[in-house]
């Protein structure tokens, strides 16, 4: 199996901080990696740092083998990286078909293309097409600001997939949704993953939720990676139940 | 279907009022509109800054008084006044690039403080540099154009001059935000950091915003000049820059037809209120103050919660009427 990211040595301080102290940890092509921990342990400022949002104290980044440490987030998407937040990011006052179609129309064309070609950059089928995968069909013509919150998380989750990314980086993509809309989430990242093919690794909190969804689990705390196996070994680890009750 | 064609309707209704109503106005009221379509074209271009991509900039009246004294300068040394439109447009675009780059690390009013000082530096620059813009005496006599052979000097066809410019700005800005590059303002504006997430390079959008936005004030001042005819550093203080801004922001800032509706307010409430001699200004400060109260995002914000509304109303009927039984999931 190809690596799709490679992370080695990754670090970052602040001041005298280290949130992230020396991480290592790839992902697989295909697979649906976990990435857990106690809160404050450096999850999201791995991701951040993975997606050029921080620039990382040390360490490199790999996409497909080619370092990309540093670049910028708006680069690193266009060579096929896409993420959620953990806070909700939609565009409120964009329809959920504009929301997608902006999710998708900078991977197309040039500047001078977008500005003179069709409105809609040729993604209306395509927005449609991943509208129905996560069965929002009835909420395509919606604001996004008008859609309840767990609907909102399922199109931050289908903005993500819009490009036909490499990789998808979700930060807890469960928090705060309710346990109907939790199934539906699932079930459509498990079908992105099966049909499409689609690299993932999800940050969250929800145990059930991650054992569930990922092949494979990396622990961190205080900064390093504790463990890493599939979920049923590390939930038996003694480090990682230690590193949990500790908190 | 319907509303757009009463869209249309509405749009067609209003090119042919604009283009038949100075026929029954007097000199003055010809000045009135012509200068309604002048500041209209640079409230467009502050309205794509500010409404759309939803970067502040206090100094859009600086810009008008690049394009115009580019005019003036250029028209008054021989040159035709297509050269002095281009070199104000080129101006004004170049400037508002390099006015984008503090927009990349600064926002909301520390943006406006630096675009204010901006405007302070223009209006100094038009001022105190005799031998480009002749300082506090002005460039007088600036030459109305001919346009396919037809002199301008009159009031009505430099009216329609006007207009027809006021045409080609419309269309092109109407594109412009119906454009994958409207839709990337509007994320720019909305959250900057999931767009750069998304691929979304908003460095460049920003400075886009900026640079597209000032080019319409130097057009605006492009006009303003010969319109006017004398061309001195007073009318370009930052209380132009502040007048446009409140044309944006009365009018509706993010809606196409605010900047028309907003510098229609601003240009003839004065006219309007002339019997209250200066008392008007207060008049006017009272009711933009109690219209933002009431409508933060101007008169078209109004009017389109109101549409919003009846849509949502009539959106959720045909939702019970097709679905009698009614389900806990549905609510």
């Amino acid at each position: 199996m190809a690596r799709v990211l490679e992370v080695s040595g990754l670090r970052k301080h602040f001041g005298g901080i280290k949130a992230v102290d020396g991480v290592s940890f790839h992902v697989e092509e295909g697979e649906i990696l976990g990435l857990i921990g106690p809160n404050g342990c450096g999850k999201s400022t791995t991701f951040n740092c993975i997606l050029g949002q921080l620039a990382p104290t040390d360490g490199e980044v790999r996409l497909d083998g080619r370092v990309v440490t540093g670049m910028r987030p708006s680069e690193l998407n266009r060579l096929g990286v896409s993420r959620t937040f953990q806070l909700l990011q939609v565009f409120p006052q964009l329809s959920v078909r504009e929301n997608l179609i902006l999710a998708g129309q900078e991977h197309k064309g040039t500047m001078l293309s977008r500005l003179l070609g069709p409105r809609d950059a040729g993604l209306t089928a395509a927005a449609d097409r991943m509208i129905g995968f996560f069965k929002m069909s009835h909420l395509a013509g919606e604001k996004a600001g008008g859609l309840s919150y767990g609907q909102q998380k399922l199109l931050d989750a289908a903005m993500a997939f819009m490009a036909g990314p490499r990789l998808v980086l979700l930060d807890e993509p469960a928090g705060g949704v309710n346990l109907t809309m939790l199934g539906d989430l699932k079930d459509r990242l498990q079908a992105m993953n099966r049909e499409q093919g689609a690299t993932f690794v999800v940050i969250e909190h929800n145990m059930d939720f991650v054992m569930s969804l990922c092949t494979r689990v990396v622990v961190m705390a205080e900064g390093r990676v504790l463990a890493e196996g599939r979920p049923e070994e590390v939930r038996r680890n003694p480090a990682v139940i230690d590193a949990y009750l500790g908190h | 279907m319907t509303r757009s064609l009463a869209a249309w309707l509405a749009g067609i209704a209003g090119a042919a009022a604009l283009v038949l109503l100075p026929l029954a106005l007097n000199r003055y009221g010809i000045y009135i509109l012509s200068l309604w379509a002048v500041m209209t074209i640079a409230a467009i271009g502050l309205n794509l800054t500010l409404g759309y991509a939803g970067q502040i900039s206090l100094a859009q009246g600086a810009f008008v008084g690049i394009g115009a004294y580019a005019v003036a300068i250029l028209t008054t040394s021989g040159f035709p006044f297509v050269v002095g439109l281009a070199a104000a447009l080129a101006v004004s675009f170049a400037v508002g690039w390099l006015l984008g780059y503090p927009a990349l690390r600064v926002q909301h009013h520390y943006l406006a403080f630096v675009t204010l000082a901006f405007s302070t530096l223009a209006y100094l620059v038009f001022r105190n540099e005799e031998w480009l813009t002749k300082g506090i005496y002005g460039i007088v006599g600036v030459p109305r154009p001919s346009v396919l052979g037809i002199a301008t000097a009159k009031p009505l066809p430099f009216y329609y001059l006007c207009l027809g410019a006021l045409a080609v700005v419309s269309f092109a800005v109407w594109w412009l935000v119906r454009s994958p590059w409207g839709r990337a303002f509007v994320a720019l504006r909305e959250n900057p950091v999931r767009a750069l997430s998304l691929g979304v390079d908003t460095r460049r959008y920003t400075l886009m915003a900026f640079a597209i936005g000032s080019a319409l004030g130097g057009v605006a001042g492009a006009f303003y000049a010969p319109l006017v005819e004398f061309v001195d550093p007073t009318p370009f203080t930052l209380a132009l820059s502040l007048n446009l801004l409140m044309m944006v922001i009365v009018g509706g800032a993010g809606f196409f037809l605010g900047p028309f509706l907003g510098a229609l307010i601003a240009v003839l409430l004065p006219e309007w209120l002339r019997f209250m001699e200066g008392w008007y200004l207060i008049a006017y400060a009272v009711f933009v103050m109690v219209l933002l109260v009431i409508s933060p995002t101007g008169i078209l914000g109004i009017l389109d919660r109101h549409l919003t509304a009846r849509r949502t109303r009539a959106a959720s009927q045909a939702r019970a009427a097709a679905k009698p039984v009614l389900n806990s999931e549905a609510a």
